[in-house]
């Protein structure tokens, strides 16, 4: 049961506990508690919004993909520094990855500027640190798996026999 | 739609004036001019066609795949076809004489007509029904001889209630499960009383199984797996619900060779075979969209479900459909006929529904609502539908 409520959830954040007991078949109140037991457990970690900031003028949101190599600590391997670099609110996502390089980083923030001053005041000085190469995003196309242009799909013919 | 006189209506066949348009034509023109109307009123996936599926035939396109295909299809379609009928239902089909690719089960059934029928041959099938089934006789100068099914009996088909329709003209007996318009599915009981009635009388069923991958519950049982049928079976599938391919216009016939040779000739000499592109992308469907096919049919699971209580919980009765994906709740609650019903909360609070009558006599007091459509739009209609019962509440 609490895969098919994830799998809901995941969706559409905004399905109401009552919506969900209909849709996996128990109560409402079951569902309310495996909910939060969920959210308890670290599974479910955030409700958010997909928002495409290039429509809303709002603020100005530069994207940056950082590749960084990385020697990784006799001890605690790579999980050490990883940690130092994801507290730094700007780095949306960190991952671990196989390759020429050893972590990524997504970072997002409000112009180039600021992201040069992340990795050379903030990056480049975490022992272990050994080089980044920074690629600025350009355009979105696509992000948590919806389309951010053009995703409005084909119109059906609203009435079919 | 009043039909005006015309010079021009001499032209016009018979058999063409016989059929009559489709009922919802109206609809059609309220809703040209309309907006924000949400629409229970299609027939079709909310989804787009897989990638995958759709690249395979893109391309195919860049390749120069754009000849005519051998008159059955595709060798390797049919092969796939044959196949995929082997592992669901362990039935066995040659992929050469047995299988033969069309224009979507739409053409499959007017070929099955024209194939066996002669003129005023009786063709039995159930009241509510699918609009081309009576349509699809009609034109083959057939006789449909309807059957009533009811809600009581969430709109299955009984047995003895067919076989006492059986006349010396009595040629085929017609069936959809799951069912569009009513969402019904038959328990392999029923089907195998039906079989035993069709075998007694020496009848061919036709079985529009073209809703078989959306069953929610249970399996669905081909009619064509049921022992010592095959003689008497013709079996029609498609790619265009499972798959969400529609516009693409590809499906299938199965049957005894003799059969298919008389509806190869026919489809031979007016359709040549059936899109090249089209054929392509149901090869790729069949080999890699199941994962595709179970994700959405759980997805509909979730909609029907709400949808279903939905209405039981503003007061339209609705008996719970197992297939497809509509669902076939009573308006009795409100007095009005199901036009009368539809035509109102269109205008009043811009739903749009199919009134049950379109697909018979007996969906007189029911609606048509297809739940392929945002789980939001189903909500927001359910709210909408609400106020409309609570205002005309009898
Ligand atoms: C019961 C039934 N049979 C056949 C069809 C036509 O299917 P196809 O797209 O394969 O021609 C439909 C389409 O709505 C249907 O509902």
């Amino acid at each position: 049961m609490l895969k098919d409520i994830l799998k809901i959830l995941e969706n559409d954040a905004h399905a109401s506990e009552k919506q969900i007991a209909t849709m996996v078949g128990v109560s409402a109140a079951e569902v309310t508690n495996v909910i939060k037991q969920a959210e308890k457990d670290r599974i479910i970690l955030k409700y958010k919004t997909v928002v495409n900031w290039d429509k809303a003028d709002g603020d100005e949101q530069v994207w940056a993909l950082i590749e960084v190599k990385v020697k990784p600590e006799p001890e605690a391997g790579f999980d050490a520094i990883a940690s130092r670099v994801a507290r730094y609110e700007q780095v949306r996502s960190l991952y671990l990855a196989s390759g020429t390089y050893d972590l990524l980083l997504v970072v997002v923030d409000k112009s180039e500027h600021k992201v040069a001053d992340f990795v050379s005041q903030n990056l480049a000085h975490i022992d272990g640190v050994q080089a980044t190469v920074t690629h600025f995003v350009l355009k979105r196309y696509k992000d948590d798996g919806e389309l951010l242009d053009g995703g409005e799909g084909v119109k059906r013919q609203q009435v079919v026999l | 739609m009043t039909a005006k006189k015309s010079p021009l209506d001499k032209f016009i066949s018979k058999r063409a004036n016989n059929v009559s348009p489709s009922g919802i034509r109206k609809f059609f023109d309220l809703l040209q001019d309309m907006e924000n109307v949400i629409s229970l009123g299609v027939g079709e996936p909310d989804y787009a066609t897989p990638w995958h599926i759709s690249e395979a035939a893109v391309k195919s396109l860049e390749k120069g795949y754009t000849m005519y295909t051998s008159n059955s299809g595709i060798l390797e379609l049919r092969n796939l076809t044959s196949q995929y009928l082997k592992d669901k239902y362990g039935i066995s089909y040659k992929p050469e004489g047995e299988i033969l690719i069309t224009v979507g089960v739409s053409e499959a059934l007017d070929l099955a007509m024209r194939a066996i029928l002669n003129p005023g041959d009786e063709v039995i099938m159930t009241d509510p029904h699918y609009v081309a089934y009576d349509a699809s006789v009609i034109l083959a100068e057939g006789k449909p001889v309807m059957v009533r099914t009811s809600a009581k009996n969430n709109f299955a088909v009984e047995a003895k209630d067919i076989e006492a329709k059986i006349t010396a003209k009595t040629k085929a007996i017609l069936i959809g499960f799951p069912s569009n318009p009513t969402g019904a599915v038959m328990t392999r009981q029923k089907l195998l009383d039906l079989a035993a009635v069709a075998k007694k009388h020496n009848l061919m069923v036709i079985s529009d199984e073209i809703y078989a991958r959306l069953t929610y519950e249970g399996e669905h049982t081909c009619f064509a797996s049921l022992p010592g049928v095959k003689n008497n079976t013709i079996l029609l599938g498609g790619f265009s619900k499972a798959y969400a391919m529609t516009g693409w216009r590809v499906g299938y016939a199965v049957a005894p060779p003799e059969i298919i040779a008389a509806m190869t000739k026919i489809h031979q000499y007016t359709i040549m075979c059936a899109p090249t592109p089209a054929q392509v992308a149901a090869i790729e469907a069949l080999k890699t969209g199941e994962p595709d096919v179970v994700e959405m049919v759980e997805d509909y699971n979730r909609r029907r479900k709400v949808i279903v209580k939905g209405f039981n919980d503003i007061g339209l009765p609705c008996f719970e459909p197992k297939g497809a994906f509509y669902a076939f709740p009573s308006i009795t609650p409100t007095g009005m006929t199901s036009e009368r019903f539809s035509e109102a909360l269109l205008k009043e609070e811009k739903v749009a529904v199919v009134p049950g009558s379109a697909f018979g006599k007996c969906g007189e007091g029911f609606i048509r609502c297809c739940y392929a459509t945002s789980l939001a739009d189903i909500e927001e209609a359910l709210n909408r539908m609400e106020r409309f019962v609570k205002k005309h509440k009898k």
